[in-house]
């Protein structure tokens, strides 16, 4: 299996990434050298294998926990957006999305 | 002030002396962050505060003062650029996060704190710990303080720089594929990766989070043990796998073997201990000088009373692609929250909404960062889902198996932590591939979940240190540890220093 330009160009899309021309080409190699390692896993028969997500789950369960719907944190909308590009009267602002 | 030895103390004999009350926290706090200017060369730091150091050193000094005794109380630490804080910046060695303020603390830098332990700043990684070499750092590659020349390993390569150079006596690092053992291992020091799940991910600049564990970097085990103690531990509320088990002491029984040592020396301490050999961490791939360390190691243990059995982990070859679909998986799913919104880099110039998330992250983001954003993107895409994320998954969990059905042949399996010693920095940037064929001996462990760490072992190629991996089962942290104190009461390895840094 090999990726094409046009894979490249698709796959950045959806990663929201611009990519020119030179690093199309570059990122193109790189993920097709990449996948060349992938291969070997195709050769594994893991019929009937469970998918494992949390690795300590093959010793114990672990179940997925639930908090309570409340309200727990404080205030803290100053500190949350000392770090945002921009901010205007506590709101972050974005470039304008409908017309 | 100035006492020429005091940074060669590390974590144990540095409490001591604090308990004694022969030196104060503000005396080694303020030795250390001039060291740590001395030395800005070495790359190990990205940020220093010596304001708020200092603040938490007087506050240790007076809870010393009014007689109050902890194993961490006044100790200096520095902390990985991964682990968010309020008193100094976060970048996660990324110019995505460059003057980033976290509003909160990490849980382990949280608790670390609360024992008393002051920060004296973060240090250097990989830019969201996705690196080898320390090299992938947007900011600047940390050096080697054994050759500064060559690489200190990654991704938590500052902090094993900045321990291995004598510029502070343990720090945190993070451990997704191997980002603690290794670069512990390339510098000759000693560093433990848990379980996965022991230490709270609260506050962890996430990269892959099925796999991102936090663990301590110091010169010896038993100093390791006394940091995790502190940092391990249920976080309920705060991290949604967090593992729900009790935090344990772990060093108070290394301090009793010592002196059970001391005053019965020769006996087999080890007598009852099995160390699994897997013939996949031995074959040719590995380095003629490193097989060496690891080997004359592995004697070591056998003089203590261990034997050693030979095992098979059939698919460590398999770790790797396994790992390398994971990892950027999650990892494309975690880092799509840089958007150029809330936190992070935007691009000056764009021309609408989607221009602006396309500008802002192909600026903000680092190669090798892009790179894996694309391959987990493409593995998670509708139709190569099963072909890809799926089946690592299922491959995973037969390598965690493969452990299992070792851990019935033995106690803890040992072996190299990398194929080879420290390379040269931009010795391997062109070649990506062959940098995650490096990880063969760590990814694993991860992947599998189980607790790891490098212990030194000697020297290979060049000189340069090597590490000896320990591998426990599901929560065995106390053993592992255990094992390593004894190797490490009968050698010296953890005690050398490079000769630039060793006075």
């Amino acid at each position: 299996m090999s990726l094409t330009p046009q894979d490249i160009t698709r796959i950045a899309n959806l990663a929201r990434l611009e990519l020119d021309a030179p690093h199309a080409e570059r990122m193109l190699q790189q993920l097709n050298g990449f996948f060349d390692i992938v291969e070997q896993m195709n050769a594994v028969d893991t019929t009937g294998v469970e998918p494992l997500a949390h690795p300590t789950a093959v010793m114990e369960r672990v179940a997925l926990r639930l908090r309570d719907d409340v309200a727990s944190e404080p205030n803290q909308r100053e500190a949350n957006q000392q770090s945002a590009p921009a901010v205007e009267r506590g709101l972050f602002l974005v470039p304008k999305v409908i017309e | 002030m100035s006492h020429p030895s005091l940074h060669q103390l590390g974590v144990a004999e540095l409490a001591a002396k604090l308990a004694a009350r022969e030196i104060s926290s503000t005396d080694i706090t303020r030795h250390l962050l001039a060291r740590a200017q001395a030395h800005e060369d070495l790359g190990a730091y990205l940020a220093l505060n010596e304001e708020a150091a200092l603040a938490q050193a007087q506050a240790a000094d007076a809870r010393l003062a009014a007689g109050e005794r902890s194993p961490l109380l006044g100790v200096p630490l520095a902390h990985k650029d991964i682990f968010v804080t309020r008193d100094l910046p976060t970048t996660a060695g990324s110019r995505m996060l460059e003057g980033y303020r976290s509003p909160f603390d990490a849980t382990v830098v949280a608790k670390l704190a609360q024992a008393g332990m002051v920060n004296l700043g973060k240090l250097n990684c990989d830019e969201f710990a996705m690196g080898s070499g320390n090299d992938n750092s947007a900011y600047a590659p940390a050096h080697n303080p054994w050759d500064r020349s060559r690489i200190p390993g990654g991704s938590s390569g500052g902090s094993a720089a900045a321990v291995a150079a004598r510029l502070v006596p343990a720090a945190t690092g993070t451990d997704t594929g191997g980002s603690i053992r290794q670069p512990a291992s390339l510098t000759g020091i000693t560093g433990i990766k848990p379980t996965y799940g022991r230490c709270s991910r609260y506050g962890m600049v996430a990269f892959a989070s099925s796999l991102d564990q936090a663990g301590p970097m110091a010169r010896s085990a038993l100093d390791c043990a006394l940091l995790l103690s502190a940092m391990a531990g249920p976080d309920l509320d705060r991290d949604s796998t967090s593992l729900d088990h009790p935090a344990e002491d772990y060093a108070s029984e290394l301090i009793a073997e010592t002196s059970r040592k001391s005053s019965a020396d020769g006996q087999e301490s080890l007598k009852n201990l099995r160390i699994g050999l897997p013939k996949e961490f031995f074959g040719d791939g590995c380095a003629p000088g490193v097989q060496a360390a690891v080997r004359a190691a592995l004697a070591e243990f056998e003089k203590l009373g261990a034997t050693l059995v030979d095992i098979s982990l059939p698919r460590t070859e398999l770790s790797i692609p396994v790992y390398y679909i994971i990892a950027p998986a999650e990892a494309s799913s975690n880092l799509s929250r840089f958007d150029g919104v809330k936190f992070g880099h935007r691009a000056a110039q764009y021309t609408d909404l989607a221009d602006m998330y396309k500008k802002s992250r192909a600026e903000g983001f680092g190669p090798e960062v892009q790179k894996r954003i694309m391959i987990g993107t493409y593995v998670l895409s509708h139709g190569y889902y099963d072909a890809y994320y799926l089946k690592a998954q299922q491959i995973r969990r037969l390598i965690a198996q493969d452990f299992q059905q070792a851990f019935t042949q033995c106690d803890v399996i040992a072996g190299p932590v990398s194929p080879t010693v420290a390379w040269k920095i931009g010795e391997k940037s062109d070649d990506p591939v062959a940098n995650y064929l490096a990880d063969i001996y760590t990814l694993s462990t991860s992947l599998a979940g189980l607790p790891g760490m490098s212990i030194p072992a000697g020297f290979g190629e060049h000189g340069m240190p090597v590490g000896l991996q320990l591998i426990g089962n599901y929560f065995k942290e106390a053993q592992l540890l255990g094992v390593a104190h004894q190797f490490q009461l009968a050698t010296d390895w953890h005690t050398r220093a490079p000769q630039e840094f060793s006075a």
